[in-house]
């Protein structure tokens, strides 16, 4: 097979049963050196079996997994040089923050002199000099947390693991940690592979985002590209919310196709991949693109439809609408005026602005 | 109110039923009359002194600690290893053979006595150290695996991935972290199996020759020959000693538990 020159990992056709179940069917992915790459997916979705299968934990039932154009399916997990972090943070329990930051390199054979200073420059990365001598069960979550990154950074390993490591922490020290880690990465030039079910997560922090849905990747691509350009009807509603509107192809020209939609509705919109005139297909349209206003616009598209309900939610307001046809959700600036219920308005959006996912 | 009471009548009457017993040989260890009866015409330690100067049970001293001994040693390492081999999951018939684990516990030490009589006879080990030590190892190892294996459900096996993810094989894995982190439960197994030795009677009958005499052994017998207040005086020791190593393991408990 032909791989770029740059990839850094690959998953060659990686199959994995659990007894007559599988949870990783055929997989292709490669993952370039430097890269941040989030596997997101509900959970069951496999996305924490090819982690523990990069991380030697588990071996694949079939295909190769390539690190450094090697294959590294044989190689013992303590010999393959990657950090891993666990959403139990999995501490040693018995010895102190700083032995524990010690640990990888006293395996690693270094110098008492040298191992100090990794250690004090690996918690001060973390700001967390002051607690070298305590034990981790006197630290909270987060620190507990940071203390574990630490560890698996301190002897610069190849490839860092993260699976849900911020899965435990409250939202607002989550949202904290999700930019120390996304910071950590840029300034070491780390090699990022992160499992996560956290939509947000994943787009806040990536380069890349896996969508993953019963043990195969639905789509892989920038942030922006996983939530502007869903390729699956499963990523359209996997991340973000969004309206989808069954219509039929009646033309495509270049990448827009005319759909029309069972109420009567004639809707330009964008393509992602192939689809032909005739062919029954969603559309994928983002609420917080839609725009309301009580005269047709100059919209491409426009929707006549009435409010049935209308929601302020502190940052924005979310109006509930009905067309002849279909229910449809408007995510508004929370500068828009009010719409009350029983409101006639037209519904507006781009032809970039939605986008057709074949079924 | 007349329910808190009751509770604490009945918890009372409980434990004064369970160590009555106690109760009633442990001041004849002090008499200075020569049978095991009361009502003691005065105190007096003679008891201990014929323990401690007597062949018969200096030697039976002796041998208890170095059967205990080696016991303790061979039953703590195999139930150890019993235990980290039923924590693998993929292990066929694993509830099974835990329970093959367990079932000296219930077997009735007389049926094992006699299959180990004829099993040992086979062996040329009767009439042995080796023997003695095998026959106590068979009936404590049940409380070495119980332990350890308590105390290997409470680690978090991600921790020892960490430690594998981090550089360590798998034996300094084991080194490093399991043994440690489930040393407090290796321990008391090591207590309960030393306990075990030291009270097994049944089996000592069947394969222990008159060189291997044991304390709880040597009591026994001489109950029936001579009633002699030693016998008081050598259960003292007994119980003594037992109290001792428990507040040895909760002292040591205690303190792994502070490092933690």
């Amino acid at each position: 097979m032909e791989h770029s020159v740059a990839e850094f990992i690959r998953f060659d056709r990686i199959t994995k049963f659990y007894g007559p179940l599988c949870v990783v069917e055929n997989l292709d992915l490669g993952i370039e050196k430097g890269e941040f790459v989030s596997l997101l997916g509900p959970s069951g979705s496999g996305k924490t079996t090819l982690l523990m299968m990069l991380a030697g934990f588990e071996q694949p039932t079939s295909g190769n997994i390539l690190l450094d154009g090697t294959a590294i399916n044989d190689v013992p997990t303590h010999k393959r040089d990657m950090g891993v972090v666990f959403q139990s943070y999995a501490l040693f329990p018995h010895m102190s923050v700083g032995e524990n930051v010690a640990f990888p390199l006293q395996m690693r054979g270094l110098g008492k002199a040298d191992i100090a200073g990794r250690v004090a420059r690996a918690l001060d990365m973390v700001q967390l000099s002051a607690l070298v001598d305590r034990r981790p069960s006197q630290l909270s979550g987060g620190q507990q947390q940071r203390v574990a990154l630490s560890r698996a950074l301190v002897f610069e390993p190849r490839v860092v693991l993260m699976d849900e490591p911020l899965g435990a922490l409250d939202k607002q020290l989550r949202e904290q940690m999700q930019l120390d880690i996304r910071d950590l990465h840029r300034r070491l030039g780390l090699t990022i592979v992160f499992v996560t079910h956290d939509q947000s997560e994943a787009l806040t922090m990536s380069d890349r985002v896996a969508v993953f849905n019963k043990g195969r990747i639905e789509q892989i691509g920038t942030p922006r590209q996983v939530y502007d350009e869903p390729a699956t009807r499963f990523v359209a509603e996997f991340i973000g919310e969004t309206n989808l509107v069954e219509g039929v192809v009646d033309a495509v020209q270049g990448q827009e196709a005319n759909v029309r939609l069972v109420s009567g509705d004639s809707i330009v919109s964008a393509v992602s991949g192939t689809v032909t005139p005739g062919q029954t297909v969603f559309l994928s349209i983002r609420p917080e693109r839609v725009d309301l206003s009580e005269i047709r616009g100059d919209a491409r598209n426009c929707l006549e439809t009435e409010v049935t309900d209308s929601v302020y939610q502190g940052d924005h307001l979310r109006v509930q609408l009905q067309n002849a046809a279909h229910p449809l959700i408007a995510k508004l600036s929370r500068r828009s005026r009010e719409f009350p219920p029983g409101t006639k308005v037209f519904a507006g959006f781009s032809a970039g602005d939605c986008r057709v996912i074949a079924p | 109110m007349p329910m808190k009471l009751t509770k604490f009548a009945f918890a009372s009457l409980t434990i004064l039923f369970l160590i009555a017993p106690l109760i009633a040989i442990l001041p004849l260890a002090f008499t200075s009359s020569v049978i095991l009866t009361y009502p003691i015409p005065s105190w007096s330690l003679r008891w201990f002194e014929e323990l401690f100067t007597a062949d018969a049970w200096r030697r039976a001293i002796v041998n208890s600690l170095i059967i205990g001994s080696g016991t303790t040693l061979l039953a703590t390492v195999l139930g150890t290893a019993a235990s980290l081999g039923l924590r693998n999951r993929a292990l066929f018939f694993r509830g099974s053979i835990r329970t093959l684990y367990l079932l000296p516990m219930v077997v009735p030490a007389v049926v094992l006595g006699v299959g180990m009589q004829v099993l040992l006879a086979g062996f040329g080990l009767t009439n042995s150290y080796a023997g003695v030590i095998i026959a106590h190892t068979v009936v404590a190892v049940p409380f070495v695996v119980v332990s350890v294996t308590g105390a290997l459900a409470g680690i978090d096996e991600r921790v020892e991935l960490a430690a594998e993810s981090l550089g360590a094989s798998p034996l300094t894995v084991f080194r490093r972290v399991t043994l440690p982190l489930a040393l407090p439960g290796v321990l008391s197994g090591a207590v309960l199996a030393f306990a075990t030795s030291l009270d097994e009677v049944v089996l000592t009958l069947f394969v222990a020759g008159p060189n291997q005499r044991t304390l709880a052994r040597q009591m026994f017998s001489s109950i029936r020959e001579n009633i002699s207040p030693a016998i008081a005086a050598a259960a003292f020791l007994f119980i003594a000693a037992t109290v001792l190593i428990g507040i040895v393991v909760v002292l040591s408990r205690s303190m792994l538990a502070k490092q933690r």
